[in-house]
């Protein structure tokens, strides 16, 4: 029989039986939706992530001192075990292919300003390069300067919610606050930036490194070993260099802090080693949803099996008939496979749609990002595909063996 | 040359169960058909008659004994052989006419057709030869209905145009009138003589005493066993 001939009865056969045919179909319908709406959801909460990473500068290697086992006690007067302000300054003068160069140091303080006292503000001893690696604009105001750095000027710029906490609607730039001790003068309010990676940057405040040094410095011992910086961002002008810019910054601080390779006391990790350790925490995310999706698409091949068995008995009698002008097995189990086919391929297409419109649904009732993933409406449409066949097989194969005799009598 | 059999078989069994507790439903029955004979068979119930015809329409072999069908030797050959056969060389004719259901005639008709390993046919030429089959039977204005539209004798007419589709070389009919009244009963029974009338071997099973009319030769079973042949002297023709 002519495939096209095939096709056609299958079809016929499902259309006679149109609530059954949906009824096989649902378990086809909700596992393929369910496989594109949840990897629809992960995919768009990967790209938040990784959105969000990358919108605090792209293109960054961190740099973070190693401590040995004692803690930062431990080391010698020689400078090991952290990195210091003039670390970076060597960076920026002799690594060729950088574009920028900070450094960040900080501590938690008390704010106080206008009548309001907050505790536990995170303060951060920047350089001027600051808000151009970290993609942070100012909204208000200006960012400190070169002078002010050099000069130790006694200025902040604040975060969007501190400034907001601290003054209200009023206009802050002008305005003092006191951060511990020492006063200090507003010159600017950063625009918002959200939490990122559990960490708030717009409850934050920057201050000139070099008042960071003299003021705040976490500790006595911090105190005395001078200009010591807890992270430096270095900002390569071409992602394709970024091996090479890593090498010379090694080289460098190597020889800088007289340590080998194999036993460095600074770490390097660039903005692709965080982007996969988050990805990794939503890849098991992922891979349950898989499962879930997965089962459901097993449920829905169970179903067409049943479904299938329960017609081929029904229609005992239609593969006599079929079989006494000369139907052979092969034709019997074809026109059933095909059958079962054609249910999970439709069903396949009817989830398709629900999946898609699901998605969307989803991303705009729950507010979170969903992200269509083409591959996976492939893999959905596919393992539909494959699970009409693999469960359509043994109903089909059970039409086949039917005798002719037997099925003629079948009432 | 003379007339020469179509079928031939030879001490033909089918025992049905095992061990102790067997029914040989045909036990040792030999007979032959010639090309363009109309033969009656007839015989009580349970004398082996649709057991007989089965194998002799390819949809069930002897457990021994050998048939010879077309001078091919068919007693050994597999399934998908069978198939071929019963596609290529024989129209059944039941008593329960076995139509599909909510498919049109001409769908019924063109049904044999669709399974023609050769498929030496256009869609149309199908349909065509399909139709012509459908007038045959008488059925010309009946093309597209569906068999639950059709009365008794309809249906079985329909069944007839089906097996003479592929132009077999033999037309096997078991109780063919036996679902029917004696009048639709009377015309399916001429019906089969008018294609005898056009060169076709016909073997039907039938309780009818009016096929005296029509068989030449009548062979009456008897527990699995050919009892008598009666040659029927007032066949009109021949
Ligand atoms: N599948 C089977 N299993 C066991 N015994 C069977 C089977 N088919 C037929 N028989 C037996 O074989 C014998 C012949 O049956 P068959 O159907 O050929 O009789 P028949 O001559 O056609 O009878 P009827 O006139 O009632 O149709 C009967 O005894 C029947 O019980
Ligand atoms: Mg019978």
């Amino acid at each position: 029989m002519k495939l096209s001939e095939v096709i056609k009865i299958s079809w016929e056969a499902i259309a006679k039986n149109k609530i059954r045919s949906l009824l096989t179909m649902l378990g086809i319908i909700i596992g393929v939706a369910a496989v594109i709406i949840m990897i629809s959801i992960s995919a768009g909460t990967e790209a938040t992530i990784n959105d969000q990473i990358t919108s605090l500068g792209t293109n960054l290697i961190f740099i973070t001192p190693n401590f040995g086992r004692g803690g930062r006690e431990s080391f010698t007067s020689n400078n090991r075990g952290g990195l210091v302000f003039n670390d970076a300054y060597a960076i920026a003068q002799q690594v060729p292919g950088v574009s920028g160069v900070t450094v960040e140091q900080g501590s938690t303080q008390t704010v106080k300003a206008n009548g309001v006292t907050l505790t536990g503000i995170s303060i951060l001893g920047t350089t001027t390069d600051f808000p151009t690696v970290r993609s942070l604009a100012v909204a208000n105001g200006t960012y400190f300067d070169q002078n002010a750095v050099n000069l130790k000027q006694k200025v902040v710029i604040l975060g969007s919610s501190l400034a907001e906490q601290l003054f209200g609607t009023a206009d802050p730039v002008g305005q003092y606050v006191y951060i511990g001790n020492t006063q200090l003068a507003v010159i600017g309010v950063m625009a918002p930036k959200g939490a990122v990676g559990g960490v708030d940057y717009d409850a934050r405040a920057y201050l000139p490194i070099t008042v960071v040094f003299q003021k705040f410095t976490p500790s006595e011992f911090a105190r005395f070993r001078g200009n010591e910086v807890r992270l430096i961002y270095v900002k390569v002008d071409d992602k394709a260099k970024l091996n090479d810019v890593i090498l010379q910054i090694q080289l460098l601080l190597y020889k800088r802090h007289n340590v080998t390779s194999s036993n460095p006391d600074f770490s390097i990790t660039t903005q692709d080693d965080i982007i996969t350790t988050q990805e990794s925490t939503t890849a098991a995310f992922r891979n349950l949803l898989a499962w879930v999706a997965g089962v459901s698409l097993i449920v829905g091949g169970i179903g067409i099996m049943n479904i299938m068995l329960v017609s081929v008995t029904e229609r005992t009698r239609e593969i006599g008939i079929r079989q006494s002008v000369g139907a052979t097995a092969e034709d019997i189990r074809i026109q059933f496979l095909m059958e079962a086919l054609l249910l999970s391929i439709f069903g396949g297409l009817i989830g398709l749609v629900v999946g898609l419109g699901g998605s969307v649904l989803f991303g705009s009732l729950s507010g979170m990002r969903t992200v269509i993933v083409p591959s996976s409406v492939l893999l959905a449409f596919g393992s539909a595909a494959v699970v009409g066949v693999f469960f359509g097989y043994y109903p089909a194969d059970r039409a086949a063996q039917l005798d002719p005799i037997e099925a003629l009598r079948y009432e | 040359m003379s007339t020469q059999a179509i079928i031939e078989t030879v001490d033909l069994k089918k025992i049905y169960g095992m061990g102790d507790a067997t029914v040989a439903a045909l036990d040792g029955v030999s007979i032959q058909i010639q090309a363009g004979e109309f033969v009656s068979i007839i015989g009580p119930s349970g004398s082996g008659k649709s057991t007989l015809m089965h194998i002799l329409g390819c949809l069930s072999r002897p457990t021994s004994g050998q048939y010879i069908l077309d001078r091919q030797d068919i007693s050994n050959l597999d399934n998908k052989q069978l198939a071929a056969i019963r596609n290529k060389k024989i129209g059944f004719v039941f008593q329960a006419y076995n139509l599909l259901s909510r498919t049109t005639a001409i769908r019924n008709v063109m049904l044999p057709l669709m399974y023609d390993r050769m498929d030496s046919q256009t869609q149309a030429d199908k349909e065509k030869l399909a139709r012509e089959m459908l007038e045959k039977v008488g059925l010309g204005d009946r093309m597209n209905h569906m068999p639950q539209e059709l009365s008794g004798g309809q249906q079985q007419r329909v069944a007839i145009a089906r097996a003479l589709v592929n132009n077999p070389v033999m037309i096997i009919g078991d109780e063919p009138t036996g679902n029917l009244d004696s009048r639709s009963g009377a015309e399916i029974l001429k019906l089969f003589d008018e294609i005898h009338e056009q060169g076709a071997t016909i073997v039907i099973v039938t309780h009818d005493p009016q096929i005296a009319v029509y068989a030449k030769r009548t062979i009456a079973l008897h527990d699995g066993r050919v009892e008598s042949i009666t040659h029927n002297g007032h066949r009109r023709k021949q």
